[in-house]
Parts: structure tokens; C-alpha cells; sequence
């Protein structure tokens, strides 16, 4: 793969890093506004991020330190491959550390250890239109979203609640951006709804396939859509993590045998793999080859 | 009755090119009123209805409504945004075919509770207590509450979409050939149910309709059309009892003969 080395810095040409650049700083002055930019062919197929891969080779420089991870780990292929990816077109630095990145990509997670001010955080995000289920056609969702009728993402919570008796929307649960944009916050757990609002640190979301990106500058009020009598709320574990013993992280299911053991950890792993450096032990944590089987399940 | 109207139609006419959607159309609606269009296809009666719900801009003319303010506006005068919010409100708009009046794939309950929720109302409860009110008023079963459209009969969907559009306390509703895909035992049913409704709630309508039965059964006052042009005017049952133009003659005896 040598070959690669002549590629421009983070491989997309100036002038499409420009473009990019254009539609990122379009989509902060109007946070959760989806902006159409020109998605370019990249070197892996869609669904494997394109989209947040552009968004992150349009902004990276030599200076800074990358972190990627999918489902909260920086061990899954996707996650592997794309951190190669920039290591061979930019050779910038690359880290699992939360706190040690300034730029983390990011698929279906946000990490648990708190943001701050000058990280970014770039979302792969396959579909961005949050009204996308509910009404099909693009000339009429552009439309509410410019006209603010958002009516229908309550319906769809209202269905949620008439079949299932609360709100069993988990995943891409929708919010509203600064009293204005509904948005979809892409595949992430509803557990990390909290963590978007006032964030400092900048967050930015590109659909490669849907040609999309939007923002959450820093500090931007997210408020996640509910109904008064059936407010919003977030996952809860009943135990806490097997490893680390954290309480109030998003723990996986990790399958020990086949016998249907099972254990939940922290799906974040830099954060469970810090808090054991740090002596946190959690109920399995002695045993080392269960340790050996987290990592291999999360890869799942 | 208000001593005002509530829609004014000054001189509308809409051309598609060289050919006639409609020519010079003038009338005015009042609080509570039901206002007929007949007429045969194409005789402009669709192309009106469009320009008045503001589906379709006319090319010449004006459409002011009274808003709930009491100010008269010009329908095209208004921001898009104000006349998207008006017929989710204020209007009801009932199609011929539910399908495109109703959200298909939506239980019943969200398809009546869908304006409620866009016009900001945020307590699951009242909205499904809304809503299954309505769905008694239109005499919908309770325990279908939770059932899809896809699910219902033709007459079920059109009261559906009946409910869905009243939800709101409208003032006008257009409706454009309510009852035309329905049996005929399906359509005297809804017909019954109409006038029940819209007696009750004093709406003003204008409903088009080829059908001359309905015209008698739902509205007090009706416009004959022909060619884009109104050619006779008047109450429904002068209209239909003593009709004056000779296309109205020709219309009401073919009918009778039917
Ligand atoms: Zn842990």
C-alpha cells in the first residue's frame, strides 16, 4: 500500500477539503440544519463511514491526535481500519484515549469520559433525516423542516406509546437543536442524548451516502423530544459493569459460553480499560480469561 | 350567523396556458354555510376548489378569509408558512380518496392526534383521549384505536379522515366528492353522519361533487359549473327544484332519469 503515500495530506484534494470545509462551517452557523455538500468516492464501501471519514479528512491536521471508535471500542474492524486509514494518508497521531484525542470518530457512541473544549467529535451517520420514516418524499421534509413542523416526530413517539406503553425508541432517538432543527443524532443510544447537549466540544455528522453533514456548535441546547406524561429517559442498568464496576456507563452484553452466560460491561473501552488501571474492580474482573473474552465480544 | 363572511372570492379565474381551469369566479361563503360546486369533469369545479384551499394559485382574482382575528387576509398574500399553518387548523381538507388524507401506516389514534401534536399539544394522554372521542364522534369502534387505516373499510377510512381533520375545531372544510368511491348504502351512512357533523359544529364547507344527491342532502346553497364558469347560483333546493339556466335543466333531468 505504498502507493498511498502519494496521496494528498488525509487523501481528499484541497479543493474538495475546501468544499467540505464550506458545508461544516454552513452547518455550525445553523446548528442540527442538514447541509448538502458533495460526497466523494472514498477507498471503502458506504455503511462503513464515508461520510463521517470525509468530515474528519476535510478537518484533520498534522497536529492533531485521532481516536475512532465503533460501538464505544477501539479494537472492532470498522474502527481498526478507518485509524489506518488516516495513520497511512496523514500520518498524524493516533490514541484510544479519550482525553488524549482531538478528534474522535465516532459510529453508534459517545464517549463516557466528558468532552472538552477543542475536541471534536465526528458522527458517521447513515440516515440523517429524522422524518425519513414517517414521510418519504424530500421536497415535503425540507419543507417541515424549514416551515419547523415537526408535528410529526411526536406521532411517531405516540406510536411508540401505543403499542409499547413508553417511548421504546432506544437508538437514533430524535432532538430538537437550539429551539430550532429537529435532528437525528445517528444511531447512538438514547443513553447519549445527555451528553450532546451543551457539550464544549464541537460535534459534527457526515452522511456520505445521503450527501449530508450537519453540527452541534459548542455549548448548543439539545433537548431530546418527549410528551409531558411520558418524559424522556435514559437507559438504566440493574447491575453495574463486570469489569470496571462503574455504575451509570452503557454496558454491553457480553456472551461467555454456550451455555447462555453472559456478563455486561462498559461498552466505552478505553473508559472500563482506565477505571481497571485505576483499581476499579468489578465482579469478574479477577478472572483473566473472562477479561480476554470481553475484548473478543465486542468485536461481535 | 356572523354578519361577515367568512371567505371571499373576488374574480378568480386560472389558466393552464390558452385553456380555461376556471373563469371569473365570485362568491362569497358564510359562518356555517355549506356551499355545493356541481358540475360535470372538467368543468373547473376541481380546478376551483384547488384555488380556493390554495392548492393551486389562480392566475387572476382574489381569495380573502376572515381569520379568527376577524381581519379579512388574502390567501396568496400570506406567507407559505401561514397558510400551511392555516389548514392545519382553522380548515379541513376531505379527500375523495382517504389514502391521501390519511397517514396510511399510523394507527388510527395518531392520524386524529397528528394536528394536535403539530400545533404543540405535548400530553400523550389528552391527545389519545382527543382522539378516541373523535373516533366515537365518527363512529369508529374504541378498540380500533390502535388499528391502521390499511385495516379499515373504505367508509371507516373516509370517517377517519373525517375525524382527523375536524380534531382541530376547523371553521371550513373543503371536501372534494367525500363519498365518491362508496357504496351506496356505505355513502347514505356518511352522507347522515356530514350533515350530523357539520350541523353540530356550525362548519362551513364547500363541498364539489358531480353527484347532484349529495349537493340536495349537504348543502343550503350550490353553484352549477360548466366550462370553468358558474351558470347558475342559488339555493339548493331552488336550484334543484326549479332550475333556471338550461345546462342546470338538462343536468337535473338527466339525473332524475338515472
Ligand atoms: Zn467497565
Amino acid at each position: 500500500m505504498t502507493e498511498l503515500a502519494t496521496y494528498n495530506f488525509a487523501y481528499l484534494d484541497e479543493q474538495t477539503k475546501r468544499m467540505i470545509r464550506r458545508a461544516i462551517l454552513k452547518a455550525i452557523a445553523i446548528p442540527g440544519y442538514q447541509v448538502p455538500f458533495a460526497s466523494r468516492e472514498m477507498p471503502m464501501p458506504y455503511g462503513w463511514g464515508t461520510g463521517g471519514v470525509q468530515v474528519t479528512a476535510a478537518i484533520i491536521g498534522p497536529n492533531d491526535t485521532l481516536k475512532v471508535i465503533d460501538q464505544g471500542a477501539d479494537d472492532t474492524t470498522n474502527a481498526v481500519s478507518i485509524r489506518a486509514f488516516f495513520q497511512k494518508v496523514s500520518s498524524v497521531r493516533v490514541t484510544t484515549k479519550t482525553t488524549e484525542a482531538t478528534i474522535i470518530q465516532t459510529r453508534h457512541r459517545i464517549p463516557e469520559t466528558a468532552l472538552q473544549t477543542g475536541q471534536t467529535l465526528v458522527y458517521q451517520v447513515p440516515i440523517p433525516e429524522p422524518l425519513r420514516f414517517l414521510e418519504p418524499r424530500e421536497t415535503e421534509t425540507r419543507k417541515m423542516h424549514a416551515l419547523e413542523e415537526y408535528g410529526l416526530m411526536h406521532v411517531k413517539l405516540y406510536e411508540d406509546i401505543a403499542r409499547h406503553g413508553h417511548i421504546a425508541t432506544t437508538y437514533a432517538y430524535p432532538v430538537k437543536v437550539e429551539g430550532r432543527y429537529v435532528m437525528d443524532p445517528s444511531p447512538t443510544p438514547k443513553f447519549d442524548n445527555p451528553k450532546m447537549h451543551r457539550s464544549p466540544a464541537l460535534q459534527l455528522f457526515g452522511a456520505g451516502r445521503e450527501k449530508r453533514i450537519y453540527a452541534i456548535p459548542p455549548y448548543t441546547e439539545v433537548v431530546s423530544l418527549d410528551f409531558e406524561d411520558h418524559p424522556f429517559e435514559i437507559q438504566t442498568f440493574s447491575e453495574p459493569c463486570a469489569l470496571c464496576g462503574a455504575r451509570g456507563s452503557y454496558l454491553d452484553e457480553v456472551i461467555l459460553d454456550d451455555k447462555g452466560g453472559s456478563m455486561f460491561v462498559c461498552s466505552d473501552t478505553d473508559f472500563c480499560e482506565d477505571r481497571q488501571s485505576e483499581g476499579h474492580q468489578g465482579h469478574l474482573s479477577a478472572n483473566p480469561a473472562q477479561a480476554d473474552t470481553h475484548a473478543a465480544g465486542v468485536e461481535k | 350567523m356572523s354578519d361577515m363572511p367568512l371567505l371571499r372570492v373576488n374574480a378568480v379565474s386560472k389558466f393552464y396556458g390558452s385553456r380555461i381551469g376556471c373563469q371569473n369566479v365570485s362568491f362569497e361563503l358564510w359562518p356555517g354555510e355549506v356551499l355545493a360546486v356541481v358540475g360535470e369533469s372538467g368543468s373547473g369545479k376541481t380546478t376551483l376548489l384547488d384555488c380556493l384551499a390554495t392548492r393551486l394559485a389562480p392566475s387572476t382574482g382574489s381569495v380573502e378569509y376572515r381569520m379568527r382575528d376577524g381581519q379579512f387576509r388574502d390567501l396568496y398574500r400570506m406567507s407559505e408558512a401561514e397558510r400551511r399553518f392555516l389548514m392545519r387548523t382553522d380548515w379541513g381538507f376531505v379527500h375523495q380518496n382517504p389514502a391521501d388524507g390519511l397517514r396510511m401506516t399510523v394507527s388510527a389514534g395518531a392520524n386524529v392526534g397528528e394536528r394536535l401534536m403539530a400545533v404543540g399539544d405535548r400530553h400523550y394522554g389528552n391527545i389519545r383521549a382527543a382522539a378516541a372521542d373523535w373516533l366515537g364522534r365518527v363512529e369508529i369502534a374504541a378498540d380500533r384505536i390502535d388499528d391502521q387505516p390499511r385495516a379499515f373499510s373504505g367508509g371507516m377510512r373516509q370517517r377517519l379522515q373525517i375525524a382527523r381533520n375536524l380534531v382541530t375545531n376547523p371553521r371550513l372544510v373543503f371536501m372534494d366528492e367525500p363519498t365518491g368511491g362508496l357504496d351506496v348504502s356505505v355513502q347514505a351512512r356518511l352522507l347522515d353522519l356530514l350533515r350530523g357533523l357539520v350541523s353540530d359544529l356550525g362548519l362551513a364547507a364547500i363541498v364539489v361533487t358531480h353527484d347532484l344527491a349529495v349537493a340536495r342532502l349537504l348543502s343550503h346553497r350550490m353553484m352549477v359549473m360548466k366550462d370553468g364558469r358558474i351558470v347558475e347560483t342559488g339555493l339548493t333546493d331552488r336550484v334543484l327544484d326549479d332550475p333556471q339556466a338550461p345546462y342546470t335543466q338538462l343536468l337535473v333531468s338527466s339525473i332524475l332519469q338515472v
